[in-house]
């Protein structure tokens, strides 16, 4: 009698069963890729690898690489670009990156703008790893520009159009000592990392602490600060300070509350907070409300629109903004000079880059200290 | 006559500390973490009084309570010899889900909410079934989907942040405070308690419990045992893809915004605490109630450093000492002398 | 094939013309056995005979070719090792299938864990700890390996013949009519080899058919009541060891002399 045959177990061979995921995942990626890079490169489709500056004639190529579409910080460089290029008559294409860190969508976007004959490239990159594609872009005569994130090393672009974060902090450290008026300062510094050291955390920091007139210790780190002493405010304002706490944040809001509820633990005569940016001062501003403190000055950077309600409710004192925009048109404009003109760029004297500026805003304005109030910011955010 | 298997002849001496220790901990794995942090708390109360007032202890709770819940479902998958690495990610995008579908697309917030558990358990049943039928190892498999769930997140949400005021009460239920004496816990964190709880005894005390470990101490063994491994192995990923939908509903409302910037790190502090807490990358050792010891030690730490005035870098080293530390503790307990 | 058992007794479990082959690789090439109820029945065979398959075949891991099997001359067929352990066939693997890290009283039940009676048990699925937990004492008891006192033991704390008496307890403990013990002592020093061997005696006074593979001989002479000898995947013979020496099942085996019969 005939069994029937039971299926023994089926045993995928390995080989197989790679090569299937492989594939999905490559699709899955290809997919992921393809919407991110939404408007794709330029569709003209011309061949010629001939400098950028014979393009002279037809109308100025540019391409603007954001890291991704969906941060709003890139999405202000993109309008801003889109409506400069429009006023000059520039060819803009924009892509993008299909997530922060994304380098091979970016990569790909670069080598398109040289086979296209761009003129320039404004970007912020996802990494190091677009170097070699942007030193071959130079190579061909296109205009490097780098936005927001100085490069390393900082010569991969021609020129970078970014805020001076030190010159930010400074900002809202002068602010901070001529409101203490001479009142002691209990202060909370609320900073990005513990466990790595970035140029945006340190310049920020530093430049609050030199804006209130503190000691920065060592120019390197944060946290080398003497934690007490006296503070001489930039622009007025002194008494004695002590550093309470200096703790990380990650440059978000659960961070920015965990850290605070920590540091009103340990000093609950906090008065001043210093936060590396707005989700982070969120965040200390939701702790700060749950335990009821009330006339703390918090200081953050940014100046991003989603934070105007918090600065006119005062749940944020004064914040330090930065303008993705003018950085985005200050590069269309840099390279449409180039290609018509012929004249490069050049950094703000003494700067390493080109400063974009930054501005106070605060609805509890101080004399003697220019600040711009929430009314003001909502029409320039970001100059969107 | 009966036949009678003889004893071994040896006469044991009372058996040293060590020993005695070891035997302890390899039956109730939670003895090691929960000593640890008894011990951890007196010492930085010690250090600064300051660390057991009730605020502190309250606040302690809450901050924890988010990645403990996650560390929930990060054990069951540990213990069946598995890791998921994708865990903040899922939780982000089931966030993300719960507060846009609220916000913009007016959904009431009981419905968002079971919408985020349900994508929640989607990313679990996508892991498990990789893991499965396709018979991937968990950690190539959650690496690539980190990755995915990530883009899906930032996609989905285009990288705008939902405010509580946009949300309906619901979806922030969670922060809602509870007062219990001098102590102010959170919905959510009594939500998280009792999480702990119900994974306790249905991994203690059911016959899927027992399934769940034995797939991960010896998988060929309980195949012939007749369990159906793959379908154990399932059940707990989309069981933690769940958890992972409840603890983005803990989530918001402690933070009282949905970002995507949000569980920074929880990926591999989930697994942080559930290594502290004594279960056994190995698979098929530990207890879920050693987790929340775990993910205590390490909040414990965070603030009793910072409540030190030390800075706070030597927090990331104090926990990379307790990893290891907790690692050849488990080593130590599997060498069983007989 | 020869057999001294009294044509009329039904056996408990029959084999008939069994085949298995490998693509072109013969496993069993048509294979009958018989087993009755308090009998040990051992098979030997050198490498490459046939026995694991003919073991698999029986206890539903491998489908087979050709031939049928029968519980009490009742014709079953097993899809996979559940079926087979639902008609009451155990097997203990080699690798002796426990988990390492659980409990003995969970390894017992592994797979067949009881729940609490009342609401806790339907609704919420408790299992019924103290009861398996006794149960397994008195099973081990019963077996006489009582020394073996802590059921909350892990059984990885337990020596290799105490292991071994865990595995065998499961597979005697459920109601089980056949047990299949593959090279139960091959690991085991020769004391507690001796345990295994008792407690297969223990098991046989109970009325449990048992088939023991092994290719220890004085082990399989000591315990057997008849040895199935298997050859290039066919019954070679069926011999006792009352009626002929070691060295004569050895020469069948490896084909140096044939059964005449």
């Amino acid at each position: 009698m005939r069994y029937l045959a039971t299926p023994a177990r089926l045993k995928v061979p390995a080989a197989a069963r790679y090569a299937a995921l492989g594939t999905a995942i490559a699709a899955a990626v290809a997919t992921l890729a393809a919407c991110g890079s939404g408007n794709a490169a330029t569709g003209t489709g011309s061949n010629s690898t001939g400098t950028a500056a014979a393009n002279a004639k037809g109308p100025v190529q540019v391409a603007l690489i954001l890291k991704d579409f969906t941060n709003p910080y890139f999405i202000s460089m993109e309008n801003s670009a889109k409506t400069d290029a429009a006023k000059l008559g520039v060819k803009l294409s924009v892509s993008a990156g299909s997530t922060d860190g994304d380098t091979s969508t970016q990569i790909t976007a670069i080598d398109n703008a040289i086979a296209a004959g761009d003129a320039g490239i404004i970007i912020t990159p996802n990494g190091n790893a677009v170097n070699p594609a942007l030193d071959q872009a130079k190579a061909h005569h296109l205009l490097v520009i780098a936005l927001d994130t100085v490069p390393t090393p900082p010569s991969t672009a021609d020129l970078t159009y970014a805020t001076d974060n030190f010159e930010a902090g400074q900002l809202i450290g002068q602010y901070t000592a001529k409101r203490l008026a001479g009142k002691p300062a209990d202060i909370a510094m609320l900073d990005l990392f513990n466990n790595q050291v970035v140029s945006v955390d340190i310049d920020r920091d530093h430049g609050f602490l030199s804006g209130m007139g503190i000691p920065v210790g060592n120019s390197g780190l944060n946290g080398a600060e003497p934690k007490s002493g006296t503070y001489k405010g930039q622009l007025g304002g002194s008494g004695s300070y002590k550093i309470a706490c200096q703790l990380p944040t990650q440059g978000a809001v659960p961070g920015g509350q965990t850290s605070m509820e920590q540091c009103l633990s340990k000093d609950p005569n906090i008065n001043v907070v210093y936060a590396i940016n707005e989700p982070a001062a969120e965040g200390a501003g939701a702790a700060l409300k749950a335990a009821h403190k009330a006339g703390v000055i918090v200081a953050a950077i940014d100046g991003g629109c989603a934070d105007i309600p918090y600065l006119s409710s005062g749940e944020m004192t004064v914040t330090a903004g930065q303008f993705p925009g003018k950085m985005a048109a200050d590069g269309v404009d840099a390279i449409y000079a180039l290609a018509k003109t012929g004249k490069k760029p050049t950094a703000t004297p003494g700067l390493g880059f080109f400063n974009t500026g930054t501005e106070l805003y605060t609805d509890s304005p101080i004399s003697g200290v220019k600040s711009a109030t929430t009314s003001a910011e909502s029409g320039l955010c970001w100059q969107a | 006559m009966t036949a009678v298997i003889e004893p071994t002849g040896e006469v044991r001496p009372r058996e040293e500390l060590g020993a005695r220790v070891q035997h302890a901990l390899h039956r109730h794995p939670a003895i090691g973490p929960a000593s640890v942090l008894v011990a951890s708390v007196i010492v930085f109360s010690l250090i600064n009084h300051r660390f057991l007032n009730a605020v502190n202890l309250s606040l302690l709770i809450q901050q924890v309570a988010v990645l403990a819940t996650l560390a929930i479902g990060q054990t069951m998958i540990i213990l069946t010899g598995g890791i998921d690495l994708s865990v903040g990610a899922a939780a982000i995008l089931a966030q993300m889900v719960m507060a846009q579908t609220a916000a913009n697309n007016g959904v009431p917030g009981v419905l968002a909410i079971l919408f985020g558990i349900a994508v929640g358990a989607a990313t679990g049943f996508i892991n498990g079934f990789l893991v499965t039928r396709i018979k991937l190892p968990p950690f190539i498999v959650t690496l690539g989907t980190l990755s995915v769930y990530t883009s899906i997140g930032l996609r989905y949400s285009g990288g705008q942040s939902v405010y509580a005021t946009s949300m309906p009460k619901f979806l922030i239920w969670t922060g809602n405070y509870v007062d219990i004496g001098p102590y102010q816990l959170t919905t959510g964190v009594i939500m998280m308690l009792v999480l702990f709880a119900v994974a306790s005894f249905a991994l203690t005390r059911t016959a899927w419990g027992r399934h769940v470990y034995s797939t991960g101490d010896d998988p060929e063994a309980a195949r012939l045992s007749g369990i159906k491994t793959g379908r154990v192995l399932l059940s707990v990923y989309v069981t933690a893809g769940v958890i992972f939908g409840l603890a983005a509903w803990i989530l918001i409302g402690r933070v009282g915004v949905a970002s995507t910037n949000n569980l920074t790190n929880a990926n591999l502090d989930s697994i942080t605490a559930v290594v502290i807490g004594g279960t056994s990358l190995f698979g098929g050792r530990g207890a879920v109630l050693g987790t929340l010891f775990g993910a205590l030690i390490v909040q414990v730490f965070q603030s009793g450093i910072a409540l030190a005035g030390v800075q706070s870098l030597y927090q990331v080293l104090a926990e990379g000492i307790l990893v290891i530390v907790a690692v050849a503790l488990d080593q130590w307990i599997r060498k069983v002398r007989r | 094939m020869s057999t001294e058992r009294d044509p009329g007794v039904t056996p408990r479990l029959e084999a008939r013309g069994l085949v298995k082959t490998f693509g072109h690789v013969v496993g069993l090439a048509g294979v009958s056995l018989e087993l009755y109820p308090g009998e040990v029945l051992a098979i030997i065979g050198d490498n490459g005979a046939g026995k694991s398959t003919l073991i698999k075949c029986l206890s539903g891991a491998l489908a087979l070719d050709e031939g049928e099997i029968l519980m009490d001359g009742v014709k079953v067929e097993f899809k996979s090792p559940v079926d087979a352990r639902r008609a009451g066939i155990e097997t203990v693997f080699q690798t002796l299938a426990v988990a390492p890290a659980l409990d003995i009283a969970s390894n017992l039940y592994l797979g067949r864990e009881v729940r609490s009676a009342g609401p806790l048990g339907r609704i919420l699925r408790k299992l019924d700890t103290r009861g398996m937990r006794s149960t397994a004492r008195e099973r081990l008891t019963e077996l006489g390996i009582g020394t073996i006192q802590d059921m909350t033991q892990k059984v990885e704390t337990l020596s290799g013949g105490q292991r071994q008496a865990v595995a065998v307890a499961r597979a005697a403990a459920f109601g089980s009519k056949v047990v299949i013990l593959d090279e139960p002592t091959a690991a085991l020093g020769v004391r507690e080899s001796g345990q295994v061997l008792s407690l297969v005696k223990r098991l046989r006074s109970q009325g449990l058919a048992i088939i023991l593979i092994s290719h220890n001989m004085p082990q399989v002479f000591e315990v057997a009541d008849r040895i199935h000898i298997q050859r290039l995947g066919r019954c070679a013979g069926v011999i006792t060891p009352h009626g002929y020496t070691m060295e004569e099942a050895v020469a069948i085996m490896t084909g140096a002399t044939t059964l005449d019969a």
